[in-house]
């Protein structure tokens, strides 16, 4: 068994493929519809509740499950742990793919996006102004830095394909010098690869804090930048074990069972600073009362801190590779059911408000994740991405 | 089992050093915005409004914005059922047990707004005679103002492919030809008044003062939210008539506090990552060569 990555290989357009190919044209519909008509008309979207599933599942859930690369990149880089070197280049293209869909999707639920192009150019002095005071241009700035960063670092599992099989001359010797000047210059992209996710998933919280009185309190704390922080940390590596486990068994390959074992004590380490850090802040903010009221609010606190305190205790009591597999699922669903209320249930902007997502508004984010599902197969059996094993589907 | 606990832990505090810095940092206090010298406003007391609405018409007209029919089958009424991409002001009845009143909402005109606060290039700006206003080539429609502003003023045009952001600029281009906003030329009851802001505000001060009988006693907008340049006086408590309880801090001061402390003068992520290619270095000189992803 090596680690070296290889492709997968195999044949591209296998039953599940086609299912992927459909919701993408449905997909494709909807966004003439939606560019064509209004948001207003394919969405559920309100003045009351301006954000809906776009922005709290597509954004702000989805690049915290693309967190994958940014928390085992911690892990490798950071801690020194180079062992999990397999687990990085799988992470980097779901964080790479899942970070690109985001940005997609601000570019579909934003009003007036033949405008976008000045958040880019926003700083020229004189032309337009950024308002540093805004903490949604931190994470517009961060996330598109991000994606840039994110390809680059992923870049030589396609170099190292291409110097070897491109068909110009010319792409292959690109090819070798690039993977060259990697070999110099990548761990200063790496800590830019670290630093700002660490800059925009706090901030993705902090952005909450101007909704005021509509952010039920048990969320709206100065705390939330370092909660958004700590918990998609513990989603990237619940994703980085989901994952592995279902790459494993699509393409038959060799389970990581004893890395995914002792990445979980790197899992329960996280769990448990943040519902410490959440019940401390709240008992200090003399908040306590509040999670004792068995209003709705009530209810999604806890089923929210459950699924943060089961997976930590059943990962302390055992360590075989189903539980940490469940573990790793609760933590994927506690900390997306985190955003959901800070960004939707937890907002409240009214009685004379409700929201609840339209079916053409839920199939554009289900055409998001198609896409997102059908590069990703396209990428690991073409690409040298997944580590180990003897492919077991015949390579071409 | 070889995760060392002890090295995971350093290794999260250190990635999360920028945020750590924004909740740990004693934050600096940020002076509080006072109105700017020139500052005009409106003053709304709801005791004398007759519910007309001829407000909300002279409104329409002068921004020049389409009727809202929807509500009535036959088409033939303009009657907006409340703020909208089509209405920038619009009266409303609170009726309760034993009390009743009329309402007028509007854009606040704050002092310090939450709108400017949170967008990204400065389509929301206070600008002469601290009106706020929306700037069209600047806005990319992401909403964050609808999810800051505290009185959910701006509202969008959720039904066309081309929306803009709507609410009130105090007739600011009324005001540039020497006349005041629309609302308080029209009304009358003298309900709605247009004027300076300090002597709006001295006026509302005597009316209290004069008949105490009348008012709740406040003057809503003299300090909620850090202060709005359009005031309120009324006969029933304030949140009946859909004004919220804030506190006399501006409405965006805790977020920009936690955002100045991490970023203040961009040292925190400079040093962040300058401590993560250090240490990134290190790692690698000591792994050796098996450091490529």
């Amino acid at each position: 068994m090596t680690h070296q990555a290889r492709a997968v290989g195999g044949p591209l357009l296998t039953r599940p493929f086609t299912i992927l190919l459909g919701l993408l044209a449905a997909w494709f519909i909807l966004l003439i519809w939606r560019f064509g008509a209004g948001i207003g008309a394919v969405s559920g979207l309100s003045d009351g509740y301006p954000w809906g599933i776009w922005i709290a599942f597509d954004v702000v859930t989805g690049t915290a499950l693309a967190c994958g690369g940014y928390a085992v990149a911690i892990l490798c880089y950071i801690l020194n742990k180079g062992k999990y070197h397999p687990l990085v280049r799988p992470a980097l293209l779901t964080s790479a793919l899942g970070y690109s869909l985001a940005a997609l999707a601000i570019i579909i639920d934003v009003g007036r996006p033949w405008y976008i192009w000045k958040i880019p150019i926003g700083g020229i002095p004189g032309v337009w102004h950024y308002n540093w005071n805004s903490a949604l241009l931190e994470v517009a700035l961060c996330v598109m830095a991000y994606v840039g960063v994110l390809w680059i670092e992923l870049s030589p599992a396609f170099l190292e394909k291409w110097k070897d099989s491109a068909k110009s001359q010319w792409l292959r010797n690109f090819s070798a010098a690039g993977l060259k000047f990697f070999d110099k210059a990548l761990i200063w992209i790496i800590a830019l690869g670290l630093l700002l996710p660490t800059m925009h998933q706090s901030s993705l919280g902090t952005v909450m804090l101007l909704a005021g009185w509509k952010l039920h309190p048990l969320w709206n704390t100065a705390m939330i930048p370092l909660l958004f922080l700590i918990s998609c940390i513990g989603m990237g590596y619940g994703v980085v074990v989901l994952e592995s486990a279902v790459s494993s068994r699509v393409f038959k390959r060799q389970r990581e069972t004893s890395m995914l074992v002792s990445l979980s004590g790197a899992i329960v380490v996280v769990l448990v600073a943040y519902t410490a850090l959440r019940f401390a802040d709240i008992l200090i903010q003399g908040k306590a009362g509040l999670m004792f009221r068995f209003d709705m609010y009530t209810v999604l606190f806890w089923i929210e801190m459950a699924l943060f305190i089961v997976p930590a205790v059943m990962l302390l009591r055992r360590k075989d590779f189903g539980t940490i597999l469940q573990a790793a699922i609760l933590i994927i669903l506690g900390g997306s059911m985190y955003r959901f209320d800070a960004y939707i249930a937890a907002y409240n902007p009214g009685s004379n408000w409700a929201y609840f997502p339209s079916v053409p508004e839920l199939l554009i984010t289900v055409g998001a994740i198609a896409l997102e599902i059908t590069l990703y197969i396209v990428i690991v059996k073409r690409f040298p991405i997944l580590a180990g094993g003897e492919p077991a589907v015949s390579t071409r | 089992m070889s995760i060392d606990r002890r090295s995971l832990l350093k290794g999260l505090a250190a990635a999360g050093a920028g945020a750590a810095a924004t909740a740990a940092a004693p934050v600096e206090a940020s002076a509080k915005a006072q109105a700017p010298a020139d500052a005009l406003g409106m003053l709304y007391d709801a005791t004398r409004c007759i519910g007309c609405k001829s407000c909300v018409v002279a409104c329409k007209q002068a921004n020049d914005m389409p009727p809202e029919t929807a509500t009535f089958p036959d088409g033939l009424w303009d009657a907006p059922i409340d703020l909208s991409g089509k209405t920038r002001n619009i009266i409303k009845l609170y009726k309760g047990d034993d009390e009743q009143s009329y309402m007028k909402a509007q854009c606040m005109h704050c002092i310090d707004p939450a709108c400017a606060r949170a967008c990204m290039i400065g389509a929301y700006r206070k600008r002469e005679h601290g009106i706020v206003t929306w700037d069209g080539s600047r806005c990319i429609g992401c909403r964050y103002c609808q999810v800051a502003c505290p009185y959910e003023i701006p509202k969008f045009q959720w039904d066309t492919a081309t929306p803009k952001m709507v609410k009130c600029e105090m007739c600011n281009h009324l005001i540039a030809v020497g006349k005041g906003p629309a609302c308080c030329a029209v009304c009358p009851a003298k309900a709605v008044i247009f004027g300076k802001y300090d002597e709006l505000l001295a006026d509302a001060r005597q009316r209290l003062a004069d008949h105490p009988d009348r008012y709740i006693p406040k003057i809503y907008g003299e300090h909620d939210g850090g202060g709005t340049q359009v005031l309120y006086l009324a006969g029933v408590d304030f949140p009946k008539l859909g004004l919220p309880e804030l506190s006399d801090e501006p409405a965006g001061e805790i977020a920009q506090k936690v955002q100045h402390t991490a970023y203040k003068g961009f040292i925190a992520p400079v040093v962040l990552y300058g401590v993560l290619g250090a240490v990134l270095w290190r790692n690698r000189r000591s792994a050796g060569k098996e450091d490529q992803p």
